[in-house]
């Protein structure tokens, strides 16, 4: 019992299992690579993704326009790059905003018995509605624009962590850990956070990761159906819109913002299945 | 053993009743009018099987979880009569050790910062003063300071347990709850952390409920014991007259059903047949009648009372006097 205590034997960080798992890897450095390219956009890039040259107009892939040009001229790969700013912004505001929402609402619910009816019902209620049916209420409620798509889908998908949440917290909120703090005096939002949030970011991390996923998809449905953002601000959805309508003549103008979210949302995906695997609560040997 | 300092109780517990009411409407009576005195400096053990209420009424006297009713009047104060606010301040002054040492520390939490918090709870200011008082009670309960910096994973259970006591001891409370602190153990560690609570309670004049199922770290251990059985109190008293001559029928089940350490002695008595009955419908007149090898007719008639049968020993039982 003193070896293990005195050899520092600490647990394997993320990062180390991560890596033993080949396919969650491969999702998070492509993932990172997503990121890096769309940071570095202006850099890999020679051309300005708002540059029109009309008779440059629906050019095939070539070494001068690597993705082709689309209706407008407009050099794809370039616009790619730069919609992914966009896209994965949104979903990773969209994330962070849900976060906000369901975790609140998740614990709330799981630790006051009496908040747990009326919050839960409200939740159910709010999954009753089909995801993007909801988002296209709201965002024609608030008005078409980048915040505002955020905050719908944050609305949309916060009930899902929120449940997750929920259930955490009514099993952590049992654990002696948590009565010891009662017992001490603690304050209950200490508790809250100190106790509670703490020991359920595994599960939140998990969930995290499949909604930043779905949310770059829903943003790209939202923005193909012309109810997201404004569609001057290249978007990998408004891309395939403007291409749908090319198909034929230069499909290449929807192959490319087609393919970048495919390969996102199946990297995050990935990562997501990766970290549910040695992160969730239930399959774990803590908490 | 500790010599009693004071003949008034630290605690007096009057009527302790817990119920639980489920979702379908049925009440569980887990804890049925508990009556027991603790003196300053003493400890006293609350012994009973499985579900006979006894982790229950620890937790009812720390308001851990919300007593139905009853009295306990800790150092002139009916504590039970306190609205939260109130008691958070008396919080600090009773505190618990709990069974399971692994989910009793925060597994995020450093060791520093679990005992931190308590002193936290107390108002320590913070610096060096801080870190000089883990370091104090790390050594206290026999780990070296130089742990403050891990993690509980990094632990054994023993050596959580004594984190978990230096947790307790942090707010320097007068009174420790202990919840079968050494059955999640391994036996050759339990007898190191019940030495060390002896130790520390001698040391540091603490008075001290100590909650258990064997009877014989009870003996060890307690200057009084109080035998409960499905949420009541069977007998009480000082611990060498209840091992001694022990006047309850289920008093004498346990201490015959204990283990003792001689292969040539004879097993005089039948052990308990059966399991002990639901608290949801508990039988009527003595809860124990249903697995009493003595029970009468009358035993279903009325709940006995509390007898006072000289010293401070009581015992519930209507035949008491003839057997």
């Amino acid at each position: 019992m003193a070896a293990i205590a005195q050899s520092g034997f600490r647990e394997p960080n993320l990062l180390m299992k991560m890596a033993s798992r080949p396919t969650a890897m491969a999702g998070l450095l492509i993932i990172i690579a997503m990121i890096v390219l769309a940071l570095l956009a202006p850099v890999i890039s020679p051309y300005d993704p708002a540059q029109l040259a009309v008779r440059n107009r629906l050019q095939p892939p070539s070494w001068q326009h690597l993705f082709g040009t689309d209706d407008l001229g407009r050099d794809v790969f370039t616009r790619v790059l730069y919609s992914g700013r966009t896209s994965i912004t949104v979903g990773f505001a969209v994330v962070i905003f849900a976060s906000i929402i369901g975790v609140f609402l998740g614990l709330m619910a799981g630790f006051f018995r009496r908040l747990d009816a009326p919050v839960s019902r409200l939740i159910d209620a709010m999954m009753a509605f089909p995801d993007i049916l909801l988002a296209i209420a709201l965002v024609a409620a608030l008005g078409a624009s980048a915040t505002n798509v955020v905050i719908a889908l944050g609305v949309v998908y916060a009930p899902r962590l929120a449940r997750v949440v929920r259930a955490s917290t009514l099993v952590i909120r049992e654990l002696p850990y948590v009565e010891a703090a009662r017992a001490l005096g603690v304050p209950t939002p200490v508790i809250l956070v100190r106790h509670v949030l703490r020991n359920l970011t595994s599960p939140l991390l998990v969930q995290a990761t499949f909604i930043f996923a779905n949310a770059i998809l829903a943003e790209a449905g939202l923005s193909f159906l012309g109810v997201g953002i404004s569609p001057d601000i290249p978007t990998w959805g408004t891309m395939i819109s403007v291409g749908r309508q090319y198909l034929d003549q230069a499909p290449w103008i929807m192959w490319f913002p087609g393919g970048a979210i495919i390969i996102t949302v199946l990297s995050l995906q990935l990562v997501g299945d990766g970290l549910r695997d040695f992160l969730d609560p239930r399959l774990a040997k803590d908490v | 053993m500790t010599q009693p300092m004071d003949e008034t109780p630290l605690l007096s517990v009057r009527g302790l009743t817990k119920h639980f009411v489920g979702r379908n409407g049925r009440t569980v009576h887990a804890v049925e009018d508990v009556s027991f005195d603790i003196r300053r400096g003493t400890t006293v053990g609350l012994v009973g099987e499985s579900g006979s209420g006894k982790t229950t009424a620890g937790r009812s006297i720390l308001r851990l979880v919300e007593p139905s009713g009853g009295q306990a009047i800790f150092d002139g104060t009916d504590i039970f009569a306190l609205n939260p606010r109130e008691m958070k301040d008396w919080r600090k002054r009773l505190q618990i050790v709990f069974q399971d040492p692994y989910s009793s520390l925060n597994p995020r939490m450093r060791i520093d910062a679990i005992i931190g918090e308590a002193l936290d709870a107390r108002g320590y200011p913070r610096g060096a003063k801080r870190r000089e008082r883990i370091a104090e009670l790390l050594t206290l309960v026999g780990l070296p300071p130089e742990y403050s910096r891990r993690f509980p994973h990094e632990f054994s259970g023993g050596q959580r347990q004594r984190i978990g006591i230096a947790r307790a001891l942090a707010v320097e409370p007068d009174f420790i709850v202990a919840d079968e602190p050494v059955s999640a153990l391994d036996v050759s560690v339990q007898a190191q952390v019940l030495n060390l609570l002896g130790d520390l309670q001698q040391k540091l004049g603490l008075t001290m409920l100590f909650i258990a199922h064997d009877l014989s770290v009870v003996e060890y251990l307690c200057d009084e014991v109080v035998v409960m059985y499905l949420g009541r109190v069977m007998e009480r008293g000082p611990s060498r007259q209840v091992y001694a001559q022990p006047r309850h029928p289920y008093t004498k089940a346990l201490l015959a059903t204990a283990p003792v350490p001689d292969p040539t002695r004879k097993r005089t008595h039948v052990p308990l047949q059966g399991d002990i009955p639901s608290p949801i419908n508990p039988p009527s007149g003595c809860v124990f009648r249903t697995r009493c090898p003595v029970a009468i007719d009358a035993c279903a008639q009325t709940i006995p009372p509390v007898d006072h049968i000289g010293g401070n020993h009581h015992v519930a039982c209507i035949r008491h006097g003839e057997l």
